[in-house]
């Protein structure tokens, strides 16, 4: 096999000129790619091609994906708002393959370990490579180089700009949601299946020459509010069970008992009071990990003892966010997805939890994004060196084994701080939580 | 069949740890199975470490399989070692290198606000116990091990003495009630420790065993090294012997008492405001101001209740103790902040101490402050506090330039 040409790009790392057949654009530097020409857009459709009446229903998921022409090569994308629990990637995959077709670019947003069951496919072609993340046992199946293409990490903000500048050209969107009217207008706010926001989704809505909704909620015509409105969407499909409950969100969200990660913490919530990182009027973004957490809560004390509000936090919402919400510690919660059963009860309830998406907050490729606007984002890393470089996809031993998330994006915030221990049980900083 | 010897840890919660399988062979030399999820990393280091103790063992054939969560060398050889000695008799000791900056000097006089108690099988809590800063670490061979891994502790606790940094932290060593800890001695002494705690101590012969097994050891390993003791008591005897024994050795320099063996010997149950115990507390307080040793209160038990041992600690040193035990980091710095004395204790008595530096400058025979008169014992509390705050860095050595 003929070995691909490599060249240095801005970071000083050697890449391919070519990834999976298609040429790559090297990192230049912070700001200094500059596409030129327009967004992409899908083709031009006209109502005399869809339902009068507005009911877009077909029957499975199977049916839809006939209807919108699926064939070998295509892309096809879905989203991690159902987190560990989806069961929809993994029904969509059994019918792709059932249907005999083959060389599939699967593009979520992100994968979980729940996906393990999508291997065999990519064991037998179905699935020709994954673009997006790759968690898990996915992660090692990519590491130990067994997936027909090549692996392609995207980032939550980077997803968004590949897809507007047609680097991805999205063929099938699959969007599954916690209800849905047969018009296509969802919302992931009600539902057995309830994952608050759907905002990892809106690119592909935009932007992919098929959407599918998928809801086992279907709500008579409106479904209020509309998250993705059904003037994108081509097909509804109602089916049982979109997703597991207990592995969307977590029933309780728990700051660490761990005495190192809380003295981390600490450490982190003092640094921030004593340099005036925490002043009235201030915004900060912290994960859901048990460190965040836990920083969340240490914030909490100091803004209650100073009598400091902040005027806006970002989420991943959790109980802990909520309750400062409600204390009236933080003016708004702009949200880009929820972990708890307390952020999806807040976000249906509260007008001040504001759902966001990557175009708001991370999109590189707009005119500004939140990112750049937050005062200090609280991070985890599996590897960091002394050039404060990290790392959050592998493992000192070199397997993949997480998702990007949000990370980079998060970097143009004012301060970033990666509270991690140096040692974990000789593994160096390992210990991160999916963003 | 050879026997098998089993030495150290493995399973899911387990961390920093090892498991080491063992079998001693005629021939076919030795076998080194590692299974870890870091041998990529440090798989080389591992098994040359492995091989190092077997040729100081003089073992030339073994089957070795090492089931691994990421141990560091003192757990790794305290481990291996353990397991050799189960099936070979030696009185040879692998002993790895001391870390250079832990062989401070013990300190009669340090605090001992806070002594966080470290299980001494347990190596995942050893290594970050010194970033909480308690004012000491107690390695546990006693009630925190289990009856079957109390032999391969002290290969641990006998490694982390010479491998571990505490950062400062006064290191203690618990050892086992008497007999068995007298045994215990023989592993602890030569390796930098500072203190002995004793359990369930109950007159002056428990400590001149520990005392002269002590001198004997040092003789043996030729070491002068200043090692302190601290009784611990935990039994209405002991209580009724409590100055015989705070006063039983000139290193006894703290006393403790232990509540949850104390009120199961009187028959009571232990209660949050702890008034079934007020009369121990009050002897053990009482014996050790006699003896001129520190006063330290016992345990508080439930992790999660924060308040709850905030409340027991400030009453703790209203009764005149000088610290607790923690048994969690989370409680060091409600503990130490207890005791310490505040802002306002200090600046009363630097009002105190300068008003009798003022009277004895003029040659005055009484010490008033404002129209009250101040007694002798209340201006030596006060140059007591004054003292302490200044060891603690809470008050500048220079405090007069601000206060004068």
């Amino acid at each position: 096999m003929d070995r691909i040409k490599e060249i240095i790009n801005a970071a000083g790392r050697s890449i391919p000129v070519e990834v999976n057949g298609e040429s790559v654009i090297p990192y230049q530097g912070i700001g200094k790619y500059k596409p030129d020409g327009y967004r992409y857009g899908p083709g031009i459709v006209t109502c005399a091609d869809y339902p009068a009446d507005g009911n877009k229903l077909v029957s499975s998921l199977k049916d839809a994906l006939i209807q919108a022409g699926i064939r070998d090569g295509m892309t096809v994308s879905t989203h991690h708002h159902f987190r560990n629990g989806d069961l929809l990637a993994n029904q969509l995959f059994d019918i792709i393959h059932e249907l005999g077709i083959k060389d599939i670019r699967w593009f979520p947003s992100a994968s979980f370990p729940c996906h393990e069951h999508l291997i065999p496919y990519l064991e037998d072609g179905t699935i020709h490579h994954i673009e997006g993340s790759m968690n898990g046992q996915l992660g090692i199946f990519t590491s130990q180089g067994r997936m027909k293409g090549v692996g392609v990490l995207r980032s939550h903000g980077g997803r968004y700009q590949a897809i507007q500048d047609g680097e991805v050209k999205i063929d099938i969107a699959v969007i599954g949601a916690g209800c849905a009217d047969s018009f296509g207008n969802a919302s992931g706010l009600y539902g057995p299946s309830a994952t608050g926001l759907l905002g990892f989704a809106l690119a592909d809505a935009q932007y992919a020459e098929k959407v599918i909704i998928v809801t086992d909620n279907l709500v008579d015509f409106p479904c209020i509010p509309w998250q993705i409105h059904g003037n994108y969407i081509d097909f509804t499909v109602a089916v049982d069970k979109l997703g597991d409950p207990e592995q969307i969100v977590s029933g309780t969200t728990r700051i660490t008992s761990s005495p190192d990660r809380l003295l981390l913490a600490d450490l982190t919530a003092r640094f921030c009071e004593a340099t005036g990182i925490i002043r009235d009027g201030f915004s900060f973004q912290t994960g859901a990990g048990g460190t965040s957490l836990a920083v969340s809560e240490s914030f909490r004390q100091i803004m209650k003892k100073k009598g400091i509000k902040a005027r806006f936090a970002r989420g991943g919402s959790n109980a802990y966010l909520v309750s400062m919400l409600n204390e009236g510690l933080i003016d708004y919660l702009l949200d880009g997805q929820t972990f708890d059963m307390d952020g999806i009860r807040s976000i249906a309830e509260n007008p001040n939890h504001v759902w966001t998406s990557p175009f708001t907050s991370y999109n590189y490729h707009g005119k500004g994004n939140f990112a750049g606007m937050v005062d200090v984002v609280i991070l985890g890393a599996t590897e960091i060196d002394i050039g404060f470089n990290a790392n959050v996809v592998t493992h000192s031993d070199g397997y993949l084994l997480h998702g990007i998330g949000g990370w980079q994006n998060c970097l143009f915030s004012k301060t970033v701080i990666l509270p991690v221990p140096l040692l974990i049980s000789l593994i160096l900083l390992a210990g991160l939580t999916y963003h | 069949m050879a026997k098998t010897a089993v030495a150290g840890n493995h399973g899911e919660d387990i961390r920093s740890d090892c498991l080491v399988e063992l079998k001693i062979n005629a021939a076919g030399g030795l076998k080194i199975e590692l299974d870890s999820k870091v041998s990529r990393l440090y798989g080389k280091q591992m098994r040359s470490l492995i091989s190092e103790i077997f040729s100081y063992f003089g073992i030339g054939h073994a089957e070795i399989t090492i089931h691994d969560s990421g141990s560091l060398d003192f757990v790794l050889a305290a481990r291996t070692e353990a397991a050799i000695k189960q099936l070979v008799d030696t009185d040879k000791e692998f002993l790895l290198p001391i870390l250079p900056g832990i062989t401070v000097i013990a300190d009669r006089d340090h605090f001992r606000f806070t002594r966080l108690y470290l299980p001494g099988n347990t190596p995942k809590f050893m290594l970050n116990a010194g970033v909480h800063y308690p004012d000491a670490v107690i390695l546990d061979l006693e009630d925190s091990v289990a009856p079957s891994k109390k032999y391969e502790s002290r290969f641990l606790v006998r490694n982390a003495l010479r491998q571990v940094n505490f950062m400062g932290a006064e290191r203690m060593v618990r050892i086992n009630q008497l007999p068995a800890g007298l045994e215990d001695l023989e592993y602890i002494i030569p390796h930098h420790v500072h203190i002995i705690l004793m359990p369930k101590i109950e007159n002056a012969t428990h400590i001149k065993q520990v005392e002269s097994k002590i001198v004997s050891l040092k003789e043996k390993y030729n070491t002068d090294n200043q090692i302190f003791l601290m009784p611990i008591i935990e039994s209405a005897l002991g209580i009724e012997n409590a100055f015989e024994i705070a006063s039983a050795s000139p290193d006894i320099v703290a006393m403790a008492i232990g509540l949850e063996d104390y009120t199961a010997d009187i028959g009571v149950k232990r209660t949050q405001d702890a008034q079934e115990s007020l009369y121990a507390r009050m002897r053990i307080v009482n014996a050790c101001k006699a003896a001129a040793i520190q006063p330290i209160d016992s345990v508080y038990s439930d992790i999660s209740d924060l308040e709850g041992l905030k409340e027991t600690a400030i009453r703790s040193k209203a009764l005149g103790f000088e610290g607790m035990g923690c048994i969690h980091p989370s409680q060091i710095r409600i503990i130490r902040e207890c005791f310490r004395p505040d802002i306002c204790e200090i600046e009363q008595a630097i009002k105190v101490v300068l008003a009798f530096e003022n009277a004895e400058a003029k040659g005055l025979g009484v010490v008033s402050l404002g129209s009250k008169m101040v007694d002798k014992p209340v201006v030596k509390r006060a140059m007591a506090t004054v003292a302490l705050a200044e060891k603690l860095n809470i008050l500048a050595k220079d405090w007069r330039k601000e206060y004068g």
